[in-house]
């Protein structure tokens, strides 16, 4: 980050644009100087589209990688739409990195249950992409995926290629499909009972649509998983990334830089409030 | 109230010296002065621009200009300013994005010129005030430039309160009504019938450095005496009291208190408490392009957690009742503001009340949710 002017992105090239599901895309960026220091998995960069704003997205990609960055953006509002749009060699602004990661660190040694729903996947994706690079600082790796049908999979051919290691565990549920998906069907919070884990040494990833992310924690502390051992990306409006905007706040959180990324024990009690 | 060993007591010509003295050196002097019948703040050459002669009634919902019968220049309370609008102003350019060569974008930092400001009458709550935006938006890894160079560079003339309003509660917040920190020099009005100036102290080298410019004579005990006098008599006058209990715990354990659906039916979600508060800091960021599309500002404004985008993501707001803006508001105000930064949101100042246009108010909710429906203790 320069620190002189933190409100100043700075711009860099699109250098990929990969569709992944009918309004979601992978664009891949030039580092720039913001992205040349790396990032930790679960942080955001701010990316802004030319006359439209900024927002915040975060990294999809692979965090030993620092020469292209990844993001995947599914088009909902005027900036997304627009970003997804961006054809290669168009320029971006970019500011960044910004927030906490998944404990990746204080993880090691322990048996992950990473649980996303929907578009949920692709904050974890650099959490999953470094397991797999240290695959040995971890135990037992279950990954835990629902979308709300078969056509909203993101990332599935590596979903694929997961599930064929032996050493890492996929499960695929969706909340409703046809005749010709073979798979599961039901909500994400009600596998967690049928997974094999030891809930004294797990640590928890959760990303998903927050009512997602509110029965995945509570079916996790009924499995006899630690509040301090899950944790959620939350999601909230986000102006500026600095704490200054005050938008994104979450109880006495600032979203964009006590989180995204919160362990369940600082969200306990808000999670279940209507409208907070 | 710290002298730091220089005081003197200087008459209306002195406080004139003191006008020209920062005028001098290159300050924008800001300060009280009568205009759409409020007292607000805005730029000051003489001593009678001030609020000559005036006081202001206050309650909730409620302000009203009157005569005092006398000439005091700083006998009311605060008004719909305060000093963030010119330390975090309601817009400001952040920076501009322009199209060269097809599609590359270029991005240039506005230019802030930020005047270095003399503020004049800073009482002890705003200085509160000041403190709580400082620790918000410069003690972090993020320093807003644009609020930083323009409190670098600001010189604060602060004032000991002679007049408590209608809606203050500075006492029972423990952030005035006298100054006690944070000013370069501090001013008491000490009116008599036959005499008529100010007992002046510097806080800082720069405050002694102006002070010793100033025609003046030596402060004596019965001076200090009085500007104490003044004090006390201001802290026996507050129109409104916090409840002395422990308030982030109260509310953030009535989340679902029914209080919340109350104040819900009265307030109209309207943002002017945000709006007129000294310590709200929050900020919405526009965008707005030309007509050829080749370059766009992005800019930053004043915004409100009572607005109904504020919370905005995709599908919808967050919030969207009011009883869950309010809550916000309130919540975040006097208890996660703690947790944020170590003090509360709040001073004491009274503004939310008199400028709701339904006369909320802050210490009656507090109370309500407490169970003391009664008026409470006033000190």
């Amino acid at each position: 980050m320069r620190s002189q002017h933190v409100w100043l992105p700075e711009p860099v090239r699109v250098l990929s644009r990969k569709q992944e599901l009918e309004t979601t895309w992978t664009l891949e960026l030039e580092p720039g100087q913001s992205g040349k220091g790396g990032f930790l998995p679960g942080q955001f960069n701010m990316l802004y589209v030319f006359g439209v704003g900024e927002i915040p997205i975060s990294f999809s990609g692979d965090p030993s990688q620092t020469e292209r960055l990844v993001h995947t953006v599914r088009a909902v509002g005027p900036a997304s739409s627009q970003l997804a749009a961006s054809r290669p060699m168009a320029t971006v602004g970019l500011r960044g990195p910004f927030g906490t990661g998944w404990p990746m660190a204080a993880a090691e040694g322990s048996d992950l249950l990473i649980i996303a729903g929907g578009l949920g996947l692709a904050p974890l994706r650099p959490a999953i992409y470094h397991v797999l690079n240290n695959r040995e600082r971890y135990g037992r790796v279950v990954l835990l995926y629902g979308t709300r049908s078969p056509d909203d999979i993101l990332f599935r051919e590596q979903l694929e290629a997961w599930n064929r290691l032996s050493d890492f565990d996929v499960h695929i549920t969706v909340d409703h499909a046809g005749s010709d998906w073979t798979g599961k069907v039901g909500v994400v919070p009600a596998l967690v009972p049928t997974l094999a884990f030891d809930p004294e040494d797990t640590v928890a990833m959760v990303c998903g649509p927050e009512i997602m992310m509110r029965f995945t924690a509570s079916a996790l502390r009924d499995a006899g998983v630690d509040d301090e051992s899950i944790y959620l990306s939350m999601e909230r409006n986000m102006k500026c990334a600095l704490g200054h905007c005050g938008h994104c706040q979450f109880g006495s959180n600032f979203v964009c830089k006590d989180g995204p990324v919160l362990s369940f024990d600082r969200l306990r009690g808000l999670l279940s409030l209507k409208e907070f | 109230m710290d002298d730091h060993g220089v005081s003197s007591v200087i008459t209306l010509d002195g406080l004139q010296c003191l006008l020209d003295a920062l005028a001098r050196r290159g300050y924008q002097v800001v300060g009280p002065r009568v205009r759409d019948q409020a007292i607000v703040y805005d730029e000051l050459a003489r001593v009678e621009d001030l609020p000559v002669g005036w006081t202001d009634e206050q309650d909730g919902g409620h302000y009203r200009l009157k005569q005092r019968g006398d000439h005091a220049l700083f006998g009311y309370a605060v008004g719909p300013h305060s000093w963030k609008r010119f330390l975090h102003p309601p817009r400001v350019g952040l920076w501009q994005a322009t199209v060269v060569n097809e599609d590359r974008l270029h991005f240039e930092p506005v230019r802030d010129d930020a005047p270095r400001y003399a503020f004049v009458g800073v009482r002890a709550c705003e200085l509160a005030a000041i403190a709580i935006q400082d620790r918000v938006l410069m003690d972090d890894n993020h320093a807003d430039p644009h609020y930083r160079s323009r409190r670098e560079q600001a010189f604060l003339v602060a004032l000991n309160c002679s007049e408590a309003g209608g809606t203050c509660f500075c006492d029972s917040m423990n952030t005035g009504p006298d100054v006690k920190t944070g000013y370069d020099l501090v001013l008491t009005e000490l009116l008599e019938e036959e005499s008529h100036g100010f007992l002046i102290q510097a806080g800082s080298d720069e405050g002694a450095d102006i002070l010793s410019e100033l025609p003046g004579t030596p402060a004596t005990g019965a001076h200090h005496r009085a500007a104490r006098e003044v004090v006390e008599r201001t802290r026996s006058n507050m129109g409104r009291s916090m409840p002395q209990t422990a308030i982030p715990a109260l509310l953030m354990d009535n989340l679902e208190h029914p209080r919340w659906d109350d104040v819900a039916e009265r307030c109209l979600s309207c943002a002017n408490c945000t709006m007129v508060c000294p310590t709200c800091f929050c900020t919405t960021v526009e965008d707005t392009s030309d007509l050829e599309g080749v370059t766009a500002e992005s800019s930053r404004r004043w915004d409100s957690c009572f607005n109904a985008d504020f919370s905005y993501i995709h599908g919808g707001s967050v919030r969207n009742s009011t009883r869950s803006r309010y809550r916000q508001w309130m919540t975040h105000k006097l208890a996660t503001w703690v947790d944020q930064f170590g003090t509360s949101g709040c001073v004491g100042c009274g503004r939310c009340i008199t400028w709701c246009p339904v006369g909320i108010d802050i210490t009656e909710e507090v109370r309500a949710i407490q169970g003391d429906s009664s008026q409470g203790e006033q000190t």
